[in-house]
């Protein structure tokens, strides 16, 4: 089957999106994933609800990253490395992981967000149009809104847009990121991919960018990996537990705090270990 | 809902990718054909040659006159010229080029060392042709006042001035492997109250020795390798000595002074030029890939 | 508290080590200054013997039986388009290659052997290639003693410094900004092309402008070819006057060199020849030179422009 992004658009009209808001957006089914022989994930199942905000949580090396790169195909970059299970995007039901569809155009469904600003060393500008231009919009009106609406959901507008064709080196830390920010959702991604998105940031930028996120939710399905709990506590409204590779719990954040089911999820909450 | 075209130019972009993909390979493969071509002329053209001349005379005869009505075969002839300039200028590049190399990574001060460096590794860039111009007629005559019996050409003069010729190279080389010592090794020898010669010694050129090693090693290779200057300062007789004080010519001036006759297509002239041109490539090559080897072994070291 | 004995040994010991220092010091910077010295005495040298001898008749006069009258008009209109050849050989080669190498080669042993190959190649003494020239080009392919013979031996001989050139550039680039251009659908084509040639065009150039400096002054794998002739006239012009404008006959034609101009007066007995081998030297010194130093800059405003 064909992805063909189109048909989702339509199948979600923006009114009903409120309704939509407890259709799984991502059905994750039985994923293993391998770096050549070395397997770091093992048999993930979970279904990341639509509009909303999942953390993914769990001790460091724990296979995080790896799981939030499988949904953009990142791993085809690399030579040796391998997936098995399926990965369905909802609502056309494509399984992304399935042979014959083409990694680049998932990655034009799946924005990302990287754990360390990378804005390329363009203008502001050409930084959030690239995307845009990538997937063949080249009139300059239309760049000139899009880069513009982008900017604005990025909270970044108001600080450069006296200065959108300055370099973006130019700019701060969180600056940045929130630029970075702009660059993922700039093409309307289905579902935008944060790697711990705060973790080189100052508190101020951080608490910012928090709030970009929550924001967010209304239009994009989100999904963040983070090493800090009380920020997975604050944004978001599921959060998946993983451990050595397994996904060991998955449910509805406050209830996962107060009241986890599993011990080592209570043992990782509490501080006793990670 | 507005919906750009998302996948319109893709089957283009992935067209364009597979093209350039083949593009670039070729790129990969000119490197490699480069190789091919140097190694196949030297063994078409010079198998004739082999044909004719039983490699024992290579070893047994002293002299080296294949253009000679009576030829005379011995490439011990050629190795020893190539063997002494080499000699004479490692003796001045190794030990200047290991103490420059000490001096800037150890003791210099970083400004002045960014600024010496690129300097020095001009040396390197100069044209040979000017180092052998200088050392015919600059050289020689101051060394003609040291040694008065120095004849016109001499590997001594030769050797000294490709010795000035390589120092970048080892510098330049050997002060990057030295650099990338940890300054935690450093900094024990230091609690230990060393100096810093001492530790230079004592921690960091033992720690970067395979690095300094590769140094040298390619130094050896551009030694040998190196055409003009010996070409023009060291003479173009060959001769079975290892005088540095006569002259003598080494392989690679054996090529040039039969380059610069009339050289018919399939002559012996032509054919031995490929052979002493073999001999050269399987020293060069042994030296660069030792060097290759020891670099590699370094930086996975460090 | 140590005992007496003691910590005079200890004193002796740190203030020999201390003198021992400051002497290294010493010879460590003479040894330098008189290293470096050795160039400027080449450029006085050069200068002193030549100077006088560069003027608009050297510059446009042909080489000539009298030394008074020689001059290096065809040496270096041929250098000039030895490096016309040498460029569009090497140039579009080695950049391939070095991104192919960097960004697309799979780790496998055939990539291993051609790492293994530029790194031999890179030390392969300049004469070879005018031997491989020689076999090939000039016999094999039967393009002559021309500039196109002469520009590809000096294009193959120079490939290995644009190739690592070119990878070097490419590596200082971070992993992250690769991975920004594919997370937002770029193929790797589009990633090389809108990113990483962009902003590695300061190192690339870099390697480029020290590859054609050594290319300019490189004479034996000329001499090998047999281009040490006389040579009293200029190779056709690559521009005429009628359609197509553009000409190829003198890629066919004979030529000389400024090197090997050098050499060749170098050669000859005489103090007027060799004013003229000063000559020529400092033109080709001052050449090189300039090259080499416009490279340290142009890599050091690479390096400050973009910090990664
Ligand atoms: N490129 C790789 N090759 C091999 N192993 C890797 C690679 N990247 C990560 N790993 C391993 O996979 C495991 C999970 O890593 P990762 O997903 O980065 O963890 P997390 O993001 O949860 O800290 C770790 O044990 C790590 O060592
Ligand atoms: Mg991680």
């Amino acid at each position: 089957m064909s992805l063909s992004p189109e048909n989702a658009r339509q199948a979600i009209p923006e009114s009903d999106a409120s309704e939509s808001k407890d259709l799984p957006k991502v059905q994750i089914r039985g994923v293993n994933f391998f770096y050549g022989s070395h397997q770091v994930l093992r048999n993930v199942s979970m279904d990341v609800p639509a509009l909303k905000v999942t953390a993914l949580i769990g001790p460091s090396g724990c296979g995080k990253t790896t799981l939030l790169r499988c949904l953009n195909r990142m791993h085809d970059l690399y030579p040796g490395n391998r997936y098995e299970g399926s990965i369905q995007v909802q609502p056309d039901g494509t399984d992304i992981l399935g042979s014959g569809v083409d990694p680049i155009q998932v990655r034009m469904r799946f924005g990302m967000v990287f754990q360390k600003p990378n804005p390329f060393p363009k203008s502001i500008y050409e930084n959030v149009a690239y995307g845009l231009r990538l997937q063949g919009m080249n009139r300059r009106r239309e760049l000139d809104e899009r880069v513009e609406k982008a900017l604005r959901e990025a909270a970044l507008w108001e600080e450069v847009k006296s200065r959108l064709h300055q370099m973006a080196h130019n700019l701060s830390g969180g600056q940045q990121q929130r630029l970075c920010i702009a660059r993922a959702v700039a093409t309307d991604p289905d579902v935008v991919l944060f790697d711990e998105p705060t973790s080189a940031l100052d508190p101020i930028a951080t608490s910012k960018i928090e709030e970009l996120i929550v924001e967010l939710k209304k239009r994009v399905t989100v999904m963040i990996v983070t090493h800090n709990l009380q920020q997975a506590g604050r944004i978001s409204d599921m959060t998946a537990f993983m451990y050595l590779g397994e996904l060991i719990e998955f449910g509805e954040t406050n209830r996962m705090f107060t009241n986890p089911a599993k011990p080592q999820t209570e043992d990782y909450i509490s501080g006793r270990f990670g | 809902m507005e919906v750009f075209p998302r996948t319109s130019s893709r089957r283009l972009d992935k067209a364009v990718e597979t093209f350039m993909v083949w593009v670039l390979r070729a790129g990969g493969w000119a490197s490699v054909l480069v190789t091919f071509g140097i190694v196949i002329t030297l063994v078409t053209e010079s198998w004739p040659f082999f044909r004719e001349v039983p490699l024992i005379r290579l070893f047994q005869d002293t002299m080296w006159t294949p253009l000679f009505a009576q030829p005379q075969y011995g490439i011990g002839a050629l190795l020893a010229g190539t063997l002494v300039t080499t000699g004479v200028a490692l003796l001045v590049a190794i030990p200047l080029g290991t103490i420059l190399a000490i001096y800037l990574s150890e003791f210099a001060d970083p400004k002045f060392r960014d600024w010496v460096k690129p300097m020095l590794e001009l040396l390197s860039a100069v044209p040979t042709v000017v180092y052998g111009y200088f050392a015919l007629l600059s050289l020689t005559p101051i060394l003609q006042k040291i040694f008065p019996d120095l004849p016109q050409f001499s590997m001594l003069s030769a050797g000294l001035m490709m010795g000035v010729m390589i120092v970048p190279y080892v510098t330049s080389l050997g002060e990057d492997a030295m650099r990338s010592v940890p300054m935690l090794l450093r900094e024990g020898a230091f609690a230990l109250g060393d100096g810093k010669l001492g530790v230079g010694l004592r921690v960091v050129f033992p720690g970067a020795f395979s690095g300094l090693a590769a140094a040298y090693v390619l130094a050896i290779s551009r030694a040998v390798g190196e055409t003009m200057i010996v070409a023009i300062a060291a003479g173009l007789q060959p001769k079975m000595t290892m005088n540095p004080l006569d002259s003598a010519a080494t392989v690679t001036a054996f090529i040039v002074q039969v380059s610069l006759g009339d050289l018919p297509h399939g002559s012996i002239g032509y054919q031995s030029i490929f052979a002493a041109g073999a001999a050269l490539f399987l020293m060069t090559l042994g030296f660069n890939l030792a060097g290759h080897a020891l670099r590699r072994r370094f930086h996975r070291a460090t | 508290m140590q005992p007496e004995p003691l910590r005079t040994l200890q004193e002796g010991r740190a203030r020999r080590r201390r003198a021992i220092d400051s002497n290294f010091r010493r010879l460590g910077f003479f040894l330098t200054l008189s290293t470096l010295g050795i160039l400027a005495i080449l450029m006085l040298n050069l200068a002193m013997n030549g100077l006088a001898r560069i003027d608009w008749q050297f510059m446009s006069s042909f080489p000539s039986r009298r030394a008074g009258e020689a001059g290096i008009l065809s040496a270096w209109v041929g250098t000039l388009l030895l490096m016309l050849v040498t460029a569009s050989a090497a140039i579009p080669f080695g950049v391939a290659a070095g991104i192919y190498l960097e960004e697309y080669a799979p780790k496998n042993r055939w990539t291993a052997f051609v790492e293994i190959n530029i790194a031999n190649l890179a030390g392969v003494p300049s004469i070879l290639y005018g031997l491989m020239a020689l076999g090939l080009f000039v016999y094999q392919f039967r393009f002559g003693q021309s500039l196109l013979s002469g520009g590809l031996a000096l294009g193959c001989l120079v490939l290995p410094i644009v190739i690592v050139a070119t990878r070097e550039s490419l590596r200082t680039i971070p992993s992250g900004i690769r991975e920004a251009a594919f997370a937002l659908g770029a193929t790797r084509w589009q990633a090389v092309w809108h990113h990483l040639l962009p902003y590695s065009t300061g190192g690339i150039a870099t390697g480029v402008i020290l590859a054609m400096s050594r290319a300019i002054g490189e004479s034996a794998p000329l001499i090998t070819i047999g281009a040490l002739t006389f040579i009293a006239f200029l190779p056709p012009a690559p521009l005429i006057s009628h359609a197509p404008f553009v000409s190829v006959d003198w890629l066919f034609s004979p030529f000389t060199a400024l090197p090997i101009q050098m050499f060749n007066w170098v050669s000859r007995p005489g103090e007027e020849f060799q004013s003229n081998a000063a000559a020529a030297g400092l033109i080709l010194m001052v050449i090189t030179l300039s090259m080499n130093a416009a490279a340290i800059l142009l890599r050091r405003r690479a390096q400050r422009n973009i910090t990664w």
